[in-house]
């Protein structure tokens, strides 16, 4: 009976073991924790119905994004297949070897034709205008605006504005008619505030915040082919740009110290602002009554232009890299190959992603799937991004805390503030041999 | 008969584990996990703070010597942080010792449901700092928290207000660890001489007179050890400031080497920014177990 039991226990071990080579391959994504990624994890499961791999999204808070992930590539752990990284990743992730360079992929499949310009220029190029790609743009997104369109087409508020201003209460095309509008709003004895902005300075909130002013002001955080700051990022139009931050921030809500995406769309789902300025990838939760009650009230511009008719945005959004260290990068270049089809890129926004794929953006379906797909479309051929330099962290945290202080406590001066950034700045770029 | 029965019985084994079996299987892997897990990373990072490592790059390291202490002690964004860690060690221990005291010898008299009361005051620590953090978060919200309801206080910014936002931390720290001092407090009152309360009663001192010469002396070394405790933990601070705030005026030593190291990747300076800290805390420390030592010598 023993002897039989034990020819069992053997025939069943031998069956399991000669199952495993069967079992499909798999492949990991690593992402942030937000609502794209459960997008694309419904995408994935789609390749794995076709293919038999099975692909998972794995994803983390954004607050710990980052920091899991160079973890992990500094071990140069195998734990991730692909990697959805920040675009100011991408110096420091290429030039520490941690992504594969797809250029010859990019090349072959024809991706700078085939995806939005600026996708490539900043999801995937590095260094810039180098020719050289290490990531297929796979989320697009940037800064644009939501409103309350009940509160803007009430004819009691538009006759008192009109009455006050001068011109018609409708969604701002600038900045100083934003800045109108929130002070219009801004009731605190009503609970009612004029504006959300980001002014959270763990990460790159505050920062893409006030991108957003000073790219429409005309300015620019330096030139990213020699390093040059002094003169750019302290410029007039970048001083006058981050004036009209602080001022701004001067109608949000109370306790708007420390608020991002998820505080940015609170502001209008709990009837708290006029206009908050968020990332179009949380949009969607604005358009769904299950997580706004406004939903039907509310409705979305892209970022207004500066003074000078100058209308640009802060970049979002991500691209798919290869990590290096992964043992299944064969398999993960199949994925890939799949995922830039146009079929599966007009999926992937059917679902709800922002594909980069220039067809897709173009194409009527998209710009009239949802209210805010057409601003989306515009916005995504008006974006600047962040420097990409492997020391962007430095670089971001040395401009929170130089900014945060003004902007959220009027510490100083804007000028004082910038004109100390640039000093930052250019050692920063001293001590890695950027400049002399 | 007795004698008999116990002549016949087996010879008697030690009981319990042996020396060479406690010291296999308890000590040794203590000391392999410490060395592996507390030493050796403690030595290697003494290493890398001499140098310009970046975990994230692939470049190779170069020698610095004190470079990196020279660069951190001259920075003043550093010297900012560690003044603000020095005002929120001095303002939550100070509170959490005040309170911490204050209701150990408001139980160490008899009132009814005495244990469960102690149990319930003792919750705050048994949570976790995240927790707490994100539950002050919301008890400091100016729209619709309830410490600006009850006090009516309006839309006050516990949290946005630089100039407040450091006493808002620290008060959510006295919160939770205000109930450890009162554990260890109510430990040493319990064991104060109940006869010396007599003798003082008998020659008519002062309440006043009796705390300070009788309670607070006898108190002391064990109020001293809670203190040593709330002091390295406070420094080394990190979640609860890190949930709370992310004011420049809220940013302890803890968050300003979490970035460096983690944000910025700067390895080696991060290294040399651990020792730094590490020499303060136990500079800190050594002048309380001195004091600790004296008073206990009283």
């Amino acid at each position: 009976m023993k002897r039989h039991f034990a020819g069992l226990m053997a025939g069943t071990a031998l069956a399991t073991l000669s199952a495993l080579p069967a079992a499909s391959q798999e492949l990991t994504i690593f992402w942030a924790e937000w609502d794209p990624a459960n997008y694309l994890q419904e995408l994935v499961n789609e390749y794995e119905a076709e293919t038999g791999v099975t692909v998972t999204v794995e994803t983390t808070p954004w607050s710990d994004f980052q920091t899991k992930a160079f973890t992990e590539f500094n071990a140069k752990g195998s734990a991730y297949d692909m990697v959805v990284g920040d675009s100011q990743w991408i110096g420091a992730a290429s030039e520490a070897g941690h992504y594969v360079d797809l250029t010859e992929f990019f090349n072959k499949n024809n991706l700078t034709e085939v995806m939005a310009p600026a996708t490539v220029k900043y999801y995937a190029e590095y260094p810039s205008n180098s020719g050289k790609y290490w990531s297929i743009p796979a989320e697009g997104d940037a800064v644009g605006w939501s409103y309350r369109k009940d509160w803007f087409e009430d004819p009691a508020e538009m006759e008192a504005f009109k009455a006050k201003y001068g011109y018609d209460l409708a969604p701002p095309t600038t900045w100083a008619q934003m800045r109108d509008i929130a002070e219009f709003f801004h009731r605190p004895d009503q609970g009612r505030y004029g504006i959300a902005i980001y002014t959270d300075n763990s990460y790159d909130a505050l920062v893409m915040g006030v991108e957003n002013a000073i790219f429409s002001y005309g300015g620019d955080l330096g030139n990213y082919e020699t390093y040059q700051v002094d003169g750019i990022i302290n410029s007039p139009e970048n001083v006058a740009a981050l004036e009209m931050y602080r001022e701004l921030y001067g109608f949000t809500p109370p306790g708007w110290a420390k608020t991002f995406f998820v505080e940015n769309n609170q502001a209008i789902t709990e009837n708290l602002a006029a206009m908050s300025m968020n990332y179009f990838a949380f949009f969607p939760a604005l358009v769904n009554e299950a997580s706004n009650p406004n939903a039907k009230v509310t409705g979305f511009f892209a970022n207004p232009a500066g003074p000078t008719g100058a209308q640009f945005a802060a970049l979002g959004g991500q691209g798919i890299s290869v990590v290096s260290y992964s043992e299944n990068q064969e398999e993960a270049m199949k994925f890939l190959e799949w995922f830039i089809k146009d079929e599966t890129q007009k999926r992937w926004a059917e679902l709800g992603g922002y594909t980069a794929s220039a067809k897709v953006l173009e194409s009527p379906e998209f710009q009239n799937a949802t209210p805010y797909n057409k601003a989306f479309y515009e916005t995504m051929f008006k974006v600047k991004d962040f420097w990409a330099t492997p020391e962007y962290a430095e670089l971001l945290i040395q401009m929170n805390q130089r900014l945060y202080p003004y902007v959220t406590a009027g510490e100083g001066t804007a000028k004082e503030a910038l004109d100390a950034l640039a000093s930052d700045w250019n050692e920063t770029f001293k001590k890695y041999g950027r400049v002399q | 008969m007795a004698t008999n029965t116990l002549a016949s019985s087996p010879p008697v084994r030690s009981r319990g584990l042996s020396d060479l079996a406690i010291r296999n299987l308890f000590i040794i892997p203590t000391i392999v996990f410490l060395i592996v897990f507390n030493i050796f990373p403690l030595i290697y990072s003494l290493g890398y703070s001499f140098t310009d490592f970046r975990a994230s790059v692939n470049e190779p390291v170069k020698f610095v010597g004190l470079e990196n202490y020279r660069t951190l002690l001259s920075d003043e964004f550093i010297w900012r942080n560690f003044t603000i860690t020095a005002k929120y060690v001095l303002i939550s221990v100070t509170g959490q010792v005040v309170v911490g005291f204050g209701v150990a010898m408001l139980l160490n008299r008899p009132i009814p449901y005495k244990g469960l009361l102690t149990t319930l005051l003792l919750l705050p620590m048994m949570l976790s700092m995240a927790v707490v953090g994100l539950f002050w978060k919301l008890l400091y919200d100016p729209s619709f928290g309830i410490i600006n309801y009850a006090f009516g206080l309006g839309t006050f910014e516990w949290l946005s207000d630089p100039n407040v936002a450091l006493y808002a931390i620290a008060l959510a720290d006295i919160w939770m660890w205000a109930p450890f001092v009162m554990l260890l407090s109510l430990a040493g009152l319990s064991a104060v001489p109940k006869h010396l309360y007599e003798a003082a009663a008998i020659d008519r001192a002062s309440p006043i007179y009796t705390f300070f010469r009788i309670t607070l002396p006898l108190v002391a070394p064990i109020l001293m050890i809670a203190i040593i405790f709330r002091t390295m933990e406070a420094f080394k601070t990190f979640d609860i400031a890190y949930i709370l705030a992310s004011q420049p005026t809220t940013e302890v030593i803890s968050i300003r080497l979490y970035k460096m190291a983690f944000q910025e990747w700067q390895t080696g300076l991060s290294c040399a920014f651990a020792y730094i800290v590490l020499i303060m805390v136990l500079a800190i420390t050594n002048i309380y177990v001195k004091y600790l030592n004296k008073v206990k010598e009283r």
